[in-house]
Formats: structure tokens, sequence, C-alpha cells
């Protein structure tokens, strides 16, 4: 009876695989299908869409640009998210209900509502502080917020984050060295999670972008379709694949000094 | 050096250790107050450990101490420097903490180095310092290993090597042994003596166990309600504490009524010498140590104040704790567990106290004492 249950279970859970598995790698087969298509149906088989990619200015830039919003918004959210969270959890935590609240309050929030909310912001960001799009990073990071906050949330659970930072002051260290010498190493996956989730995420806004009229990844994407339909695919499955790829790393990190000590225990 | 083998009451005087004053301290929480007004003065070098119940103020009166947490009056002083203001990251403090605190992702070693890193000790000092420092507390072999891969007790022992790696002033030790088993708990208290011995720091130790403040402290001061109730040596809080509150908490009492005439109080027909010398006569309760109450049988002797019967044997290993129903009241008697299995429950029993001096307490709430 037991191994009967054991082979149902076994079953199941390769048909969710497989059923997933499929939607998710089915559009982006299709897409990666209809990149390489060559001018007609008989033609051969052809990367040249693929090439073209890094041949249009715009879209390499657009590529550029977006990495470097990823980055900014990644360290911004940590250095805005982590001090703040660790602080309200030790010192106030009347207040934590209520940075949560506002943390998690851009997911209800549509993002259409946002970014209406945002145009008059930005028209004057623009005019008396930066054309440049990286401004966008401040967009974003409202965008993020929710993910991050929830993810290093839980992170910072799984911690005796308490008698840690009292243990690390009492052997002398100063906020500073207790931050990147104790809290950081002891959530690395919490932190290496929210920030892998702020690079897919701002690599696939498409929405503040545009109506903001800035030119990021997705836009240029969508630019590019109206010139050559096969190279915004193309572009359009690396980004996939890219985020899939960064996605994938997250599972696998595991917690690093679990596999450490287990090496050990095997030597 | 001097000598500290001969027993508890021996203060390491001539030792790296500091002279700490806690002067009044006092600390508010919402409505609640969990210290009143503080004051211990601790030897350089001396180890006292406070003792009290649940929510007396111990922690709350350790971490002010250690600057984890604020005066709301009071002084700390260390060495006659004032550090009632300074951080607890510059107060030179070594701690151990009730909870597990081990840093997860670094080793023993690691853990233990990382104060003298930030003291700015030298990578070749730092490492002889450390692995000294874990010889000490006899973990060598486990130097390698991650918080995770080491027992409770091993894990509280690198704490301890961590706190005293920085060479602190003051070392302060709340409950560090309360998540371990008894077994472990009675070696690693001993452990924490000797080691504190032998580096000679100033030390408060915190507990709600007495055995265990008894056991390792050159003094004892006993906590109720945010204050001081008796600061001495262990046998002087135990065979004369100085109140009721202290006679209750440090060890069993029995509580009899009895008599006070001329500086003595008769509690059933026999007479008992007093701690107070100037209570005054009339009724009284008597608190009586258990191993104060001796059992003989009852034989032929005639009814009296003192024959009753036994209802119950706790079995505590070499002593046993008899329980004896005199009809209006029940005493307790601690004996050899030899005498005490030649009076089985039901048996008939005559008790005899022994003439100690006993602390009394008074019903109405009229001041027996100045
Ligand atoms: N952060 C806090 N907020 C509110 N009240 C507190 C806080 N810390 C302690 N208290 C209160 O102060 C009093 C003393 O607490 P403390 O932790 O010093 O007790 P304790 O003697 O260490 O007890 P235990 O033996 O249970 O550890 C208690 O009544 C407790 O409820
Ligand atoms: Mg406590």
């Amino acid at each position: 009876m037991n191994s009967a249950r054991r082979l149902r279970l076994r079953i199941f859970r390769i048909t969710v695989f497989l059923v997933m598995g499929a939607f998710f790698l089915v559009p982006i087969g299709a897409m990666f299908e209809f990149s390489t298509r060559g001018n007609s149906l008989t033609a051969p088989r052809t990367l040249d869409t693929w090439t073209a990619i890094i041949k249009v200015p715009d879209l390499v830039q657009a590529i550029s640009v977006s990495l470097q919003l990823a980055v900014i918004t990644s360290v911004a959210m940590l250095a805005l998210l982590l001090p703040t969270m660790v602080w309200v959890r030790l010192r106030l935590p009347a207040l934590r209900r209520i940075i949560e609240f506002i943390c998690l309050l851009p997911l209800t929030v549509p993002a259409i509502a946002l970014v209406v909310g945002m145009v008059p912001l930005y028209r004057w960001i623009k005019i008396n502080v930066s054309e440049s799009i990286l401004m966008l990073a401040f967009a974003y990071l409202v965008l993020v917020l929710p993910y991050s906050y929830r993810t290093l949330d839980a992170g910072l659970a799984s911690i005796d984050l308490k008698t840690l930072t009292e243990a690390a002051r009492s052997l002398g260290a100063g906020w500073g060295t207790v931050m990147l010498r104790v809290v950081v190493p002891n959530m690395s996956t919490a932190i290496l999670n929210a920030c892998l989730l702020s690079v897919a995420l701002v690599l696939g806004e498409f929405t503040f972008a545009n109506l903001l009229l800035y030119e990021n990844l997705q836009v240029a994407i969508l630019y590019q379709s109206f010139v050559s339909a096969g190279t915004s695919i193309a572009v359009a499955v690396a980004a996939l694949m890219f985020a899939f790829v960064l996605l994938l790393i997250l599972s696998f990190v595991g917690r690093p000094r679990e596999r450490v000590a287990r090496a050990e225990e095997a030597a | 050096m001097v000598s500290s083998s001969s027993g508890a009451s021996s203060r390491p005087s001539a030792r790296a250790g500091v002279e700490v004053r806690l002067e009044d301290l006092k600390r508010r929480y919402a409505g609640v107050t969990a210290l009143d007004g503080l004051s211990l003065t601790l030897a350089p070098g001396e180890l006292v450990a406070l003792l009290g119940p649940s929510g007396c103020g111990k922690t709350t009166a350790l971490r002010l101490v250690a600057g984890l947490e604020e005066t709301d009056g009071g002084r700390v002083v260390f060495g006659g420097e004032d550090v009632t203001n300074v951080p607890a990251n510059k107060r030179e403090i070594g701690m151990v903490f009730q909870a597990y605190s081990l840093f997860p992702h670094m080793t023993a070693m690691q853990n233990v180095a990382f104060g003298m890193q930030l003291h700015r000790v030298g990578v070749a000092e730092r490492r002889k310092r450390a692995s000294d420092m874990l010889e000490l507390v006899g973990l060598s072999p486990h130097a390698h290993k991650y918080a995770h891969q080491l027992s409770g007790g091993q894990q509280q022992r690198v704490a301890l090597a961590r706190a005293l790696a920085i060479k602190p002033k003051v070392l302060l030790l709340d409950e560090p042994l309360s998540a371990l088993d008894a077994k472990v708990r009675a070696r690693l208290r001993d452990e924490i003596r000797r080691v504190q011995l032998e580096v000679g720091t100033t030390t408060l130790f915190v507990t709600h166990d007495q055995e265990e403040a008894l056991a390792i402290a050159d003094r004892v001061g006993v906590m109720q309600s945010g204050r001081l109730e008796q600061l001495g040596p262990p046998m002087t809080v135990y065979s004369r504490p100085a109140t009721p509150f202290v006679a209750s908490f440090v060890g069993l009492t029995n509580r009899l009524n009895g008599v006070v005439r001329d500086g003595a109080v008769e509690v059933r027909g026999t007479r008992l010498p007093l701690v107070q010398t100037d209570a005054t006569n009339g009724p009284a309760v008597a608190l009586v140590r258990p191993e104060a109450v001796t059992l003989a049988g009852e034989g032929d002797s005639t009814p009296g104040p003192l024959n009753g019967t036994v209802i119950a044997t706790a079995f505590l290993g070499a002593t046993s704790r008899v329980t004896v129903d005199l009809g209006d009241v029940t005493v307790l008697a601690q004996l050899a567990t030899s005498d005490a299995a030649a009076h089985p429950a039901g048996t008939r029993v005559r008790l005899a106290l022994r003439p100690d001096p006993v602390l009394i307490e008074r019903d109405e709430a009229a001041p027996d004492h100045g």
C-alpha cells in the first residue's frame, strides 16, 4: 500500500512537472523556432536574426540600459530595505506592521495607476534633475519593493537577529560591522533571492518605461518588432532565457554553509 | 600567583579584573518596573551570581551593565570609570547569552577570533589566542566545526571562549546553562568557574537555579521585584537568610507556627534560637529548613505535638525528602536515603527539630525589626 502510494505520488509529480514544463517551454520554443526561420518557408534555418541583435544600436543600448537599471535597482533596494528592516525588527517592532503595509502597497495598486501618478513627477525630474533613463530606477524601486520585502523578511525571520547582533556588539562591533559581517552573511540566500527577483522584474518591465517615455529593453523590443519581427523575437527569447537562468540559479543556490559542512563531513 | 583552589570564599585578588559598580540602577518598561534601584559592587576578579525568580529583573540588570539597554537612572562604573553612556561595543565586556549565539557562518575558531579582529589584534596573535581559548574550554579538536555541528554545551563553551578572547573588563553570563540537561549543566558550571578563576575576570552570573548560584559564586545576590534582597557568600545566604523571601526562595522551608519568647521561638514544644535577635514576644511563623528536621520511629512514646504519619517520600539520590503529616500541618524532612528507608509511607514517626537559628515571619504586617 505504501509503495503504491509512493508510485502514485511519483506519477502525480512527473505529470505536474511535464505540464508546467510544457506551459513554459512551448511558447519559448515556438518563439525560438520563429526567430530562426529564414525568409520563406523553404529557406534553411538561420541565426541571422540573432546575430542581427548586436547590429542594431538601439537594441544594444536598451539591453545595456536595462542591465544597468537592474543593478541600480537591486543595490538601492538592498541599501534601503535591509538596514530599515533590521532596525525596525530590533528597535521599533511596533512599526513592523506599518512598514510591511507600505512595502506591500505597490502590489495592490495597478501598474497603470502607479504610472499615471508618477507622470507629473517624472516630468519634473526630466526638467530639473536629469533626462537619463537611469532615473527610472526610482519607479522600479517601488515596483520591486513588495517582492524584495517578502523575501528579506523571510530571511530575517530565519536567524536569531537580536541575539546575533547583541553578541556582535558585545564583541566590539559597530552597527556597520554588524550589518556587513553578521547580518548579510547569514541571510545571503535571501539577499540573493531578492536581487534576482528584482533583476527579473526590471528586465521584463514595459509599462512604466513606455508610459514615462523611456526606451528600455522591452520598449526597444516592441519598436524592433515594427522593423524586423524575427530580431525582436530573438531578443525577447534571449531576455526570457536570461531571466530563466537567473531564477534557475536562485533555486540551486542552497545554503552554502550546509554544503561546506557536508563536504567536510564527507572528507 | 595566588592560588585559587581554597574554596568558593577565596577571592582571586591579584588578578586582571576591575571593580564593577552598579549604582542605584533603575529601568522601567511601559508600566513595569524591571529594576528598582539596584546597587551592587563586584570586587576585582569576583564572581557574583544574581539569583531570583522569573521576571525579577536579572536579565535587565545584566543588559544595563552590558549597555544593550539604556538606564532610566543610576550609574554603571567599571574600575572607577563611568560607562553609563558608553555604547555596548565600546564597553569592553564579554557576554554569554541564554540563547545560542554563535555566528552560524563561522567556525568555532572564527567565532573566537571575530572579537579580536574587531579589536585589531594581529593575525598571528589572534590565531594563537583563539586556539589557547579553545584549549581552555577543551574544544581544540572542534575548532573547525560550525555551530550546527556542535552540541549545545559545546556551543556555550565556544561562546565563553569567544567572550574571554577579547580580554574583557567584565564577563556577563545570562543563564548560559539553562538550555542544557542537568548533567552537562553541572559539569559546565564547574568549568566556567575554573576558567573564570584562571583568567580572573570580574564576572556577573545570572541564574534562576539556586544550586548553580550557590555552587559557583563568591557571593550570591538574591533579587526580588527589581531589588536586591540579600547579598552575601553562598553559605550565609543559605544558612542565614536575611529575609523570609530569601529563606523560602533559597532552599525549601517549612513554615511552622510558634511563639517568640525571650529571644527564642517555641515551636511545638521545641525552643529554637532566632536569627532576628531583636524580635518582640508574641506569635510568629518560624521558617525551618527540611534538613533541620530529623525522624525517629514512634516506638512506645507518648503522643506529642511532633508525632505524625509519613505520607510520601521523594527519592533525590543520596538524600530523600519525606513528607510527614502532623495533623494540622505537613512538614518536609530531608534525610540520608538510608534513614528515610526506615520510615516508609504510612508509618508513625516522631520528629525532632535541630536547634539551628531560624528566621521568623509575622502574620500581622507589624514591623518586627528596625
Ligand atoms: N523589552 C521589554 N519590554 C517590556 N517589558 C520587559 C522587557 N524586558 C523585560 N521586561 C519586563 O521586565 C521585568 C524583568 O525582566 P527580566 O528579563 O529582567 O527578568 P529575569 O529576572 O531575567 O527573568 P527570567 O528568569 O525569566 O529570565 C519583567 O517583568 C519583564 O516582563
Ligand atoms: Mg532572564
